[in-house]
């Protein structure tokens, strides 16, 4: 017995702050048929874990918790009616908007969206991708696996600690772990600058010196049953250990911050174009994928360091996501690639929409430097002529970074089939 | 007093258990480890050798094809994954091709069906993506695939479910006979038995010199593999083999039966047989030497890298049956290197038999056939697994993410006759934690179902066993900032 698929408006994946912030502005601009699918227990998120403050600065200018900023939005979607069903898992969307999904309670359904919102988060990397030789004993974490125990388990996950790679994540952890009584030994970092905020290794580092070794690596790991020691070592230029700098630290905890992973594993089911360089979908200005209806916002679509730009993000694409439903459509619109150039990694979106009519708003790009510039110019080009060349005092792979589009640089890219971002060190005129 | 003693919980300890549950003995398997296929039977390429490569005439080519034809059928009674891809040996010169003729010649001596040798046009045909320069192959039809912890888990249920014991974390230090009986020394206290088989893998040649006027020389000879994620659609169908070298096989790329990729393993003897680690040396070299097979290869989606250790002999061969030179009542199956995951049910069977009629051990007239392991539920149909979640709602819960490993299955991990004790022994058996994220997830959670189901308390629930705790205790007071 084949049963029927449920119909319905918008199905949202992922109740973080992400989904949360779409499914919120989509109710808000007329979707009334909507639900939102998270497969934890409680909708959130990762900021469930986040119990450290410093999240809502931007959008409340206060200083929140990330459980704290996580309430706002779970609050207003319960008063705003949304539907937010835990405990469901999402196991595959078709090219058709088919979605399969899991829970205790209703076992396997199926719905048949007319629109979806991806907003699945990301991942760690976990020791095996970055292949550390050596033995495979337990006291090896991704620093988030670790902030979980620690912070919504009650539990220490080790008492000597070396954490690999300077995310965000792994500096937080150094704080709380030193907190908890546990000896930080050192935060070793390959490349030669950390891929975490500023503010993190001055609060979380600096502060209970703790000690940030740049351009070194974990080169092996000792011990059997648990973690007996890491040997670290300088690495070159071409990022090598260097022969002769081995440093053995006897240590029982690995913690490894070393990069997240946008979660799109449905996404291709589905067939949505992933972008090599942000791993998350190739999303235009209205952050619709190549598959119509299908949008994407938050961590899956590019990884972010503030809650605050998640929010922001999704609130757009929960408004897209209305107006597709509402039988918008883009014809005529002019398409507009956005191509990532010299200094550039990953800008978003990566393809622009320009309507027929007048264009009554600007728009922000969001991108990284591939490695620290100071006192550089960011230079956005049409072809060969310049349209900005702006100063910026400092771009830094541990920030995202944005450019603003006015309506009027908008309006001169009618004619354009693509918009270049490179970081120069001139400020460059056309 | 026991009928039998099984020393060492791997593939072949577990086959010749499984065989002895057809008898009525009081059967006990002693294992050093938390759990059964934690030696070489857990870390190894998986391939289901067709038998083309081993020496006519001897042990191991005997039971290389035998073990090869009865793999299938025994996978399907057990519920375990087993696939047959088929195997290209890769030869890239001009004098390759002489030597894949050499092969073809043994293929057929140790009556492997279908082989034959390919040239260059039909290799690409059949795998696109084998390097380009490649001139011959031997075509090797009857190669297949097992998952070999699978294997050995359902083989350890089998075994359990007709009555034989397992005890795990019990090191046999000694094997003495002492009257009519076996007295069996270990690291909990000592058993006494009437027949000991010794299979203990790289720990085997020292109980065996204990007993044996015969003394052999186990060689630990460790392989390092890279694992690859399992991403659609496959780059490879088939076990690309590049042609045999004294050390070994060669570097391979193959499938696993769950659609990963494996490049490896090199081939060191290193001195100590329990050194699993991996080396940044043998990663190079494994990514090096596979590059000849598949020039594409890299390291994008690997997900970990392990290694695994061979019991070679100095001899080359398997030693199997009645120990020489040793009081009676002793048997062996040792130096099972590879393809001795192939063998291990030829060797169970045998064994088996052996020493129940040296026992004279009546059947079992309540002999239980193996129960299959039920379908995972990441490769039910939609329909099977609505009803899956209409039978146990927690079929609707799924725990490892990556792997689509639900709560139904991470607690029947647990229950199982030979259940899982630590986070290793539910992947394994489930693949909870298998996958890309390597557990960074779903490990906490594995945790307290293992500590719900079998009472051992969260905090000391270990990766593997003993001195593998995860966690170091309840956090305190926080220090103020
Ligand atoms: C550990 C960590 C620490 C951070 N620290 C800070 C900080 O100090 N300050 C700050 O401003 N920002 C911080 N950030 C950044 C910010 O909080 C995140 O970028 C933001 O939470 C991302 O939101 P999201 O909704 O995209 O993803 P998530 O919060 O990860 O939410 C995704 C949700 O989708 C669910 N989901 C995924 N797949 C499925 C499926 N198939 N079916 C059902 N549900 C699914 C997940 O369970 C999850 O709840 C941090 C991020 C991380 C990862
Ligand atoms: C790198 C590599 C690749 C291979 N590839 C293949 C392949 O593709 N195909 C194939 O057919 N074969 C392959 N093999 C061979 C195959 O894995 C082995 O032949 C098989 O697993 C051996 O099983 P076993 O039970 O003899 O040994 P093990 O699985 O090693 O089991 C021995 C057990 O004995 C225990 N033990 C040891 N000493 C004691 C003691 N004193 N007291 C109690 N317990 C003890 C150990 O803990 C261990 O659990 C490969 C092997 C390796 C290492």
């Amino acid at each position: 017995m084949i049963e029927k698929a449920k119909a319905i408006d918008l199905l949202v994946v992922g109740a973080g702050p992400a989904g949360l912030a779409a499914a919120i502005a989509a109710k808000k601009a007329g979707v009334m048929d909507l639900m939102v699918l998270e497969r934890e227990e409680e909708p959130g998120g990762i900021l469930n874990q986040c119990i450290h403050n410093g999240f809502g600065l931007h959008r409340f200018r206060e200083e929140l918790t990330g459980p704290e900023y996580a309430q706002r939005d779970i609050r207003e979607a319960r008063d705003l009616g949304i539907p937010v069903r835990c405990g469901t898992m999402v196991l595959d969307i078709t090219p058709d908007k088919e979605v399969t999904l899991v829970s205790r309670e209703k076992g396997l359904e199926i719905f048949r969206a007319r629109a979806v919102i991806l907003a699945m988060g990301c991942r760690e990397r976990p020791r095996g991708a970055l292949a550390i030789p050596g033995t495979r004993p337990a006291g090896v974490f991704s620093a988030g696996t670790a902030q979980k125990i620690v912070n919504m388990m009650g539990y220490m996950p080790g008492h000597d600690v070396v954490i690999l790679g300077s995310g965000d994540i792994g500096l937080i952890m150094a704080r709380r772990m030193t907190l908890q009584g546990a000896k930080v030994r050192a935060c070793v970092e390959l490349m030669p600058y950390s891929s975490g905020l500023n503010r993190n290794i001055v609060q979380c580092l600096d502060d209970y010196e703790i000690p940030l070794m740049l351009s070194h690596t974990v080169i092996d790991v000792k011990g059997r049953g648990r973690v007996e020691s890491v040997t670290i070592a300088r690495v070159g230029e071409d990022r090598l250990p260097i022969p002769g700098t081995e440093q053995e630290i006897p240590c029982d905890t690995l913690l490894l911050s070393v990069g997240l992973i946008p979660e799109n594993e449905l996404s291709l089911g589905i067939g949505v174009t992933i972008s090599a360089t942000t791993q998350g979908p190739v999303v235009d200005n209205r952050f619709q994928t190549n598959v119509p209806g299908v949008f994407a916002c938050g961590n899956v679509l590019h990884v972010h360091d503030l809650v605050d730009f998640v929010s922001a993000e999704s609130t757009q694409a929960g408004e897209a996501a209305a107006r597709y439903l509402g039988g918008y459509e883009d014809t005529g619109a002019t398409e507009v690639r956005v191509v990532d150039g010299p200094g550039i990694r990953g800008t978003v979106p990566q393809r622009l929409l320009l309507p027929q009519g007048e264009i009554g708003e600007g728009l922000e790009m969001m991108f990284r430097p591939d490695r620290v510039y100071n006192n550089c110019f960011l230079t956005i080009k049409a072809g060969e002529a310049v349209l900005v060349s702006q100063r910026r005092r400092i771009l830094t792979p541990g920030e995202m970074a944005t450019a603003k589009l006015s309506p009027q640089l908008l309006e001169t890219l009618r004619n354009e089939k693509e918009l270049r971002l490179e970081i120069t060190a001139e400020k460059q005129v056309s | 007093m026991q009928d039998v003693i099984i020393i060492g919980a791997g593939v072949v300890g577990c086959a010749i258990a499984q065989r002895l549950g057809r008898y009525s003995g009081k059967v006990l398997v002693l294992e050093a480890a938390n759990d059964v296929s934690c030696g070489a039977s857990k870390a190894n390429s998986g391939i289901v050798h067709a038998g083309y490569d081993a020496v006519p005439g001897t042990d191991k080519a005997r039971l290389n094809t035998k073990g090869a034809r009865m793999m299938q059928g025994l996978c399907s009674s057990l519920g375990v994954p087993y696939g047959k891809p088929g195997a290209l040996v890769l030869g890239f010169d001009a004098d390759s091709k002489p030597a894949l003729e050499a092969l073809l010649k043994k293929a057929k001596k140790n009556g492997v069906p279908g082989c034959r040798i390919i040239g260059r046009e039909e290799i690409l045909a059949m795998e696109p993506r084998v390097n380009p320069e490649v001139s011959y192959a031997l075509y090797v039809p009857e190669s297949g695939l097992v998952s070999p912890y699978e294997l050995t888990c359902a083989l350890a249920d089998s075994a359990a479910e007709n009555g034989v014991q397992f005890q795990m974390n019990t090191r046999v230090k000694s094997l003495r006979r002492e009257g009519d009986a076996w007295l069996v020394q270990t690291d909990r206290g000592d058993y006494t038995s009437r027949t000991v088989v010794n299979c203990a893998g790289v720990g085997a040649g020292e109980l065996h010199n204990q007993i044996s006027s015969r003394q052999v020389e186990i060689i630990p000879r460790r392989g390092q593999y890279y694992l690859l994620d399992h991403t659609l659609p496959l780059s490879f169908q088939m076990t690309l083999f590049q042609l045999p070298t004294p050390m070994g096989k060669g570097v391979l790329v193959t499938p696993t039966t769950h659609g990963n990729i494996l490049f490896g393993p090199t081939a060191e003897d290193i001195p100590e047989g329990e050194d699993t680690a991996t080396t940044h040396e043998g990663l190079q070299e494994v990514l090096k030497k596979v590059r000849l097979s598949y020039p594409g290869a890299n390291t994008r989606t690997v997900i970990t890298t392990f290694s695994g250790v061979r019991a070679h002999e100095k001899g080359g061969d398997f030693i199997i049956g009645a120990v020489e030179g040793a009081p009676e009542g002793a048997f062996e199956a040792i130096g099972i290197e590879s393809p001795g995951l192939t063998a291990a049910p030829a060797i169970g069977e045998e064994m088996g038999d052996w020493v129940a009629y040296f026992l004279k051990l009546p059947a079992n007239p309540r002999y239980i056939p193996p129960t299959p392991v039920p379908k995972a539920f990441s490769a039910m149909t939609e329909q099977e697994r609505r009803v899956a979640c209409q039978t146990d709602p927690d079929y609707g819960k799924v725990i490892c993410r990556c792997e689509t490993v639900t709560e139904a299955e991470v607690r029947r991990a647990v229950r199982r006759p030979v259940g899982a004790r630590d986070i290793d022994g539910v992947k394994r058996r489930v693949r909870a934690g298998m996958g890309r994220c390597q557990g960074g997830f779903c490990m906490t959670r594995v945790m307290e179902i293992i500590s719900e189901e079998t009472g051992i308390p969260f905090e000391e629930v270990s990766k593997k066993g003993s001195d593998s705790a995860v966690l170091t205790g309840p956090i305190g007071e926080a220090r103020n900032d």
